[in-house]
């Protein structure tokens, strides 16, 4: 049954039309907002590419249905953590760490990188790693993830 | 360099002209004649240059985010005297590019790059006859800035001189032409950036996974409940609450739901009541390894064959030493499960995927449906990595039977369940080894057996899991790739035979996974050549060094500077001085990929905990030689990927099953390697201009299992002899030892 769903994604009220009120943020942002950044890994909350913050808090959007969401909670996606001319410490330390083989998991790391981040100002590596160890990478590009990290953290 | 905007500007004058010819229904003459060319013989199926000055190069060889969409246009800025921003790269698209074979064996800069560099310095020779004629001056006074010929204050721009118009050369790859000195390079051998990082953190890459044509449903394959299982029956009233199912596609036991939208055909996969029938087609995994040596043995193929190892081995008084290896039944392990979209219109199918390889593809797709090759186009759009033959193109098959169901173009997105339990698997490896030492423990003789599926001749045709299942034309290849590669041995014992004992069988449909067979083979061998060092209470280092053939002074040198990176501990091993729970040690591996490539030599630093079992990998030396490198920070890259991601096939992985399917279907039943694991990694790049470029995608994954397995002997003087290296094993492994 079509049924509208208010929310507010990177700053914006949008509505969408929706079957299911359980289905998952994840198709919402992909499917319904054409968004590229969160992506789809497993569906189970076991890989971190479909990362988003839900009030700046790093939740996984694979997981997360859209009944447990209001309008009033911000929903901000890989799009709208910076600006193209202006990005994001962490995306911008990504690229000068050059931290990507295919990327894929890129988006998760960020997302769950520039939440810590926001609660943890000057980490230890150990802790980065911590942070990041259900974020997972089959390409290998781990050691410059974390060194991305840290310098987006001034370290 | 924006790769997106220009692959859809070009890929819209590709579609115009290929729809131009299902109009006419024959192909004219002229229409034939402004068919791109694709032959690896022209210069023009590689690369085009506009009135602009823009060029365009053609590639088969695709980036698998491995970053070879910066590598390839780094090569042709250099020989054609352009800056990087004005080269547009399109890949893999078998309407546009030629096929330089699949992406696989770390040969797209070694092969594919050549091709282009070539293809490249034969346009500018050409560029410059005919700037030379038009400026009425010398061939050597002219001069080359970006592109802009000019001689004196005349001046001419590659755009005024071809312009859109065709260079109608030939190549010859075999003879190529003259380049540039590399003392003369501006990008080859710089660490340029990554062109695709950018929209890669900002969210604005469009990955195969969020392609999206106009018209476009949703696809979900339900796989049978056991391989080779008969599909019964389908309640299709079971997903009736399911809202904008358009259809349930039954063809044969290929089963697939059609939605609107994706989230409904997920329910609808995940809802549908299908009843399959009892298959148990697989060994019991207990006994997998007695399994492959009882196989059906189709082929003794010798890889090689020095002296008479069988005289030496039997004579009464030979000191013999033997030893078996292992290395699990492994996983592709994409983050991104494969997806694909298929589109079939007038009898013609076009097929968008991250195929590795296009070309193929399109006959594999051609043979399932029984039409023409020339009536499939395949597109590479690049998706998550692959590592080898995953099941992107299994994903494309999927498309293409339901598109084909429903008259309207669909996307297949597998989910995590189909990728783990249906991509082609990395087959088990099991190697029997034996030597013969002298009294002052040289060695004599080296026999090697490698128990691995046969290779159909001629063909990497993994059957498409959909054609199999729907009883379509699918070719029963076994395609497991070269995995005969690295069974025979850099070091010059004066009798050696290597076989690789091909069966006729494997327990699950097999195929390339990084590095295949290179690294599961190069476990054994560096492992059993430090077994035989610590036999003869020699340094592994010393110990090698003494077989390698001293005229191949590449391969010296690189074992040379790894210990040397790593201020190698010179002794033997195990070390016999440490009392403690926490044992730590250090190992070596040496590598010269395939016997005539890329070479690479590793040191290991690992800690084992005795009453655990438990290894940490706390440092990763890597010395390689790949010839001239054109991407320093792009081959340092690559070795991350290729040291971190077998360190996780080597500690962890194993497929999972029971005798009916694949067990291990997400990640907590199939783990991989975490943050908190990484090692530090520590590399010297021995770069050399002058030679020229070999591989770096996967070499230095073939040292790695052997380089650990090698230092936890040397730490607690236990030998881990099966792939992955679980506490269990290492427990049960000292225990033997004591």
């Amino acid at each position: 049954m079509a049924q509208r769903k208010s929310l507010n994604v990177n700053g914006k009220a949008v509505r969408i039309t929706i079957d299911d009120p359980d289905m998952p943020l994840l198709y919402a942002l992909r499917d319904n907002l054409q968004l590229h950044g969160p992506r789809f890994g497993c569906g189970l909350a076991q890989c971190g590419a479909c990362t988003v913050h839900v009030n700046g808090k790093a939740v996984r959007s694979c997981v997360t249905p859209l009944s447990s969401l209001t309008a009033q909670q911000k929903v901000v996606t890989l799009e709208g953590l910076g600006t193209p001319e202006r990005l994001h410490p962490v995306q911008r330390a990504f690229i000068d760490e050059q931290a990507v083989q295919c990327g894929y998991c890129i988006n998760g790391m960020i997302m769950e990188s520039a939440a810590f981040l926001a609660r943890t100002k000057k980490p230890t590596e150990a802790q980065v790693k911590d942070a990041l160890a259900n974020n997972l990478c089959r390409c290998g590009t781990h050691a410059r993830i974390v060194k991305a990290v840290m310098r987006a953290a001034g370290a | 360099m924006t790769i997106h905007a220009s692959r859809r500007d070009v890929l819209k004058g590709g579609g115009a002209l290929v729809v131009s010819f299902s109009f006419t229904g024959v192909v004219s003459e002229t229409l034939a004649q402004e068919a791109k060319p694709l032959a690896l013989t022209e210069v023009d199926s590689f690369l085009a240059i506009n009135a602009a000055g823009e060029v365009t190069l053609y590639s088969g060889k695709v980036d698998l985010g491995t970053g070879v969409a910066t590598a390839l246009p780094q090569i042709v800025a250099d020989e054609l005297d352009v800056p990087l921003s004005r080269i547009k790269l399109i890949q893999g698209d078998t309407t546009l590019t030629p096929d330089q074979g699949p992406t696989w064996g770390s040969l797209s800069v070694q092969i594919g790059g050549m091709q282009l560099r070539n293809a490249a310095a034969t346009a500018k020779a050409a560029l410059l006859e005919e700037a030379a004629k038009r400026l009425d001056a010398k061939k050597e006074d002219l001069k080359v800035v970006d592109g802009v010929v000019s001689a004196g204050n005349k001046r001419l721009s590659y755009g005024e001189l071809i312009g859109g118009k065709r260079f109608a050369l030939t190549l010859d790859h075999a003879k190529p032409a003259a380049t540039k000195d590399p003392k003369d390079y501006k990008f080859v051998g710089k660490p340029v950036p990554r062109v695709d990082i950018p929209d890669k953190v900002a969210g604005r890459f469009t990955y195969m996974q969020d392609f999206r044509v106009p018209g476009m449903l949703h696809g979900r394959v339900i796989r049978p409940a056991a391989i080779g299982a008969t599909l019964e029956n389908v309640d299709e009233s079971s997903i009736k609450d399911v809202a904008g199912v358009v259809k349930v596609v039954r063809e044969g036991n290929f089963l697939g739901v059609v939605a609107e939208s994706e989230w409904g055909a997920i329910k609808a996969a995940q809802q549908l009541k299908a009843s399959w029938s009892k298959s148990q087609t697989l060994p019991d995994a207990a006994k997998l390894w007695d399994e492959v040596r009882a196989s059906k043995v189709v082929k003794d193929e010798v890889t090689s064959n020095i002296g008479n190892t069988a005289e030496v081995m039997g004579q009464a008084n030979a000191k013999t030493l033997k030893a078996t290896y292992d290395f699990a039944i492994h996983t592709h392990g994409s983050v991104g499960p494969s997806c694909a979209v298929a589109e079939f219109k007038d009898g013609k199918l076009t097929s968008w995927s991250a195929s590795q390889a296009t070309h193929s593809l399109r006959k594999q797709l051609a043979m399932m449906f029984g039409i023409p090759a020339d009536s499939v186009r395949c597109i590479y759009i690049e998706g998550s990595g692959c590592y080898g033959r995953n099941g992107h193109e299994d994903a494309a098959a999927d498309a293409a039977l339901l598109a084909k169901a429903v008259g309207r173009p669909v996307r297949v997105q597998w989910s995590r369940a189909d990728e783990h339990g249906w991509d082609p698997k990395g087959p088990p490896t099991l190697i029997d080894l034996r030597a013969a030492v002298d009294s002052g423990g040289a060695v004599t003789a080296w026999e090697s057996e490698f128990f691995i599926p046969q290779q159909t001749a001629g063909s990497f045709n993994v059957p498409l899991v959909a054609a199999t299942l729907a009883g379509m034309p699918a070719g029963d290849d076994i395609a497991p790739g070269n995995i005969f590669q690295n069974s025979a041995i850099p070091y010059k014992f004066a009798n050696v035979k290597t076989v690789c004992r091909r069966l006729a069988s494997t327990p699950f449909r097999p195929s390339w996974i990084r590095t295949p067979g290179r690294m599961q083979n190069t476990y054994a061998n560096e492992s059993f050549i430090d077994e035989l060092a610590a036999a003869a209470n020699a340094d592994p280092v010393e110990f090698r060094l003494k077989y390698l053939d001293p005229n191949d002074k590449r391969g010296v040198e690189v074992l040379n500077r790894a210990a040397a990176l790593a201020k190698w501990d010179k002794r033997s091993s195990p070390r016999r001085d440490q009392q403690g729970d926490v044992a730590a040690g250090r190992g070596v591996a040496y590598c010269k990929y395939e016997l005539t490539r890329t070479y690479i030599a590793a040191v290991a630093e690992v800690e084992v905990k005795r009453s655990t079992g438990d290894i940490r990998v706390t440092k990763f030396y890597l010395a390689h030689d790949c010839g001239q490198i054109i991407n320093p920070d792009g081959v340092r890259n690559q070795l991350d990927g290729n040291v971190i991601q077998t360190l996780s096939r080597t500690l962890i992985e194993e497929l999972k099953y029971d005798r009916s399917a694949v067990t291990s279907l997400d990640w907590a039943s199939y783990p991989i390697l975490q943050f908190p694991q990484i090692p530090e990694l520590v590399y010297d790049l021995i770069d050399r201009p002058n030679e020229r470029p070999w591989g770096a995608g996967e070499p230095s994954a073939a040292v790695v299992p052997a380089a650990i397995s090698n230092a936890v002997f040397d730490a607690i003087g236990a030998r881990l002899r099966s792939v992955p290296f679980t506490p269990d094993k290492v427990l049960a492994a000292t225990k033997g030892a004591a």
